[in-house]
């Protein structure tokens, strides 16, 4: 009962924290710590919510949620006979696993599914430029860079995009770009995605994902000034977010300045780092988290 | 000898170049490299046509090969990804800036003027 307890209140912590941490200030001051903060909340809300369910389904059996869980699969009775109560608390806790893995394997297989099709695509029809090693060039008027993530990740950059930009200002840009790809955000982004897809209800989840999308850029930011000035990389922000070739969905224009703006400002105005105290706190703090669950699922307390 | 990605490339620039659906005798008539196998050109066809690049119709005892779509078809739905308006908001990509539209974007202007004239 009280392994239940503790991970039912440790999956409701990660809840009010995540709700709490989406309005935070202090993360474009570590955009890497507050990543890693979030993947903590979510790997740990994951594990702890089931396993809350779960722990109380095996109770019967008195041995601990992964333990009781493999009685229950090789079909040993346990100690205490079954109970409506255990029964349903069994369905809804292995339902809510298998959604949460069936969710996160089909984001993975669609996003490399859409991004085969997209290399596919580009080997046809993007080209070389001989002012840009390495880069592929789009013929197409609208301003774009971005990168096609994976083990031979692609930068491409528009037509546009080159006619848009002085030659230090996509140096700039494709040194973003390539803080994207050494860090591999890609891989960041994909469980907040794909979570974001299982609960599309849920403002939580949609706004840690905005978040965190905002916080890669911001990590990319950071690495690419060290690389380039970061002042041709605020213009250039500027320069794309002005652009405007294409006519822009509804829905996230607001976001989109705001988070422009942010990036431009703390490029040019750099604040002072968060103190070392509190990052070793934020990372203690991501330890924590990501250990306790598991640890909730094997020891019975 | 090229890359059958290279190979791959230059068929469909053939093809998106011509008018009419081309067999692969002609495909490699047009070809830049004149050494090529008559069979290598049909396999590169074959797997474009696999992949659903090509649709090919009979004609007589040949295939005749056509684009499934422009080339500008393509790099449109290249861009729509690039630029996040598919409407699907996953992980696929990751891109440095965002298009912003109207009042804002007069912010933006305002904000990069100051910064080129300083």
């Amino acid at each position: 009962m009280t392994t239940a307890a503790v991970l039912a209140a440790l999956a409701t912590a990660c809840g009010l924290g995540s709700w709490r941490f989406t309005t935070a200030r202090w993360t474009s001051r570590a955009p890497k710590t507050a990543i890693l903060l979030w993947q903590a909340l979510g790997v740990s809300w994951g594990l702890a919510s089931t396993g809350a369910m779960l722990a109380f389904a095996v109770q019967p059996y008195g041995e601990g949620v992964l333990h009781g869980l493999v009685s229950f699969a090789t079909g040993r009775s346990p100690r205490e006979p079954w109970d409506a109560l255990h029964v349903v608390a069994m369905v809804a806790g292995l339902t809510a696993l298998a959604v949460l893995v069936a969710v996160l394997l089909t984001a993975g297989v669609q996003t490399l599914r859409a991004r085969h099709r997209h290399r596919t695509l580009l080997a046809l029809i993007s080209h070389d430029d001989p002012v840009l090693p390495g880069v592929r060039v789009l013929d197409h008027p609208s301003a774009a860079a971005y990168c096609v993530p994976g083990l031979r990740s692609q930068v491409v950059v528009s037509q546009g995009a080159l006619s848009l930009l002085s030659k230090d200002e996509m140096a700039a840009v494709l040194a973003h770009e390539a803080a994207h790809v050494r860090e591999r955000h890609d891989l960041v982004l994909l469980p907040f995605a794909a979570l974001r897809r299982a609960l599309p209800w849920s403002k939580v989840v949609r706004d840690a994902q905005a978040q965190v999308e905002l916080l890669i850029e911001m990590a990319a930011d950071d690495r690419a000034r060290r690389y380039c000035s970061p002042r041709r990389l605020a213009t250039a922000l500027l320069r794309f977010g002005t652009a405007g070739a294409m006519p822009t969905p509804h829905g996230m224009l607001g976001v989109g300045a705001h988070n422009l703006m942010a990036r431009v400002d703390r490029l040019l105005k750099p604040v002072p780092e968060l103190p070392v105290s509190l990052r070793y706190g934020a990372v203690a703090l991501s330890v924590t988290l990501v250990t306790s669950a598991p640890f909730l699922w094997i020891y019975q307390l | 000898m090229k890359g059958l990605g290279e190979l791959e490339r230059s068929i469909m620039d053939i093809l998106w170049a011509q008018s009419t659906a081309l067999t692969a005798r002609e495909v490699g008539r047009l070809i830049a490299d004149r050494d090529l196998a008559p069979t290598t050109v049909m396999t590169v066809l074959d797997r474009l046509t696999r992949k659903g690049f090509l649709h090919r119709t009979r004609d007589g005892r040949a295939w005749r090969y056509a684009p499934a779509a422009t080339r500008d078809a393509y790099v449109a739905e290249l861009m729509l990804e690039a630029l996040d308006m598919t409407g699907d908001r996953s992980a696929a990509l990751t891109r440095f800036a965002q298009a912003v539209s109207g009042p804002e974007a007069e912010i933006l202007r305002r904000a990069l003027t100051e910064l080129e004239d300083e």
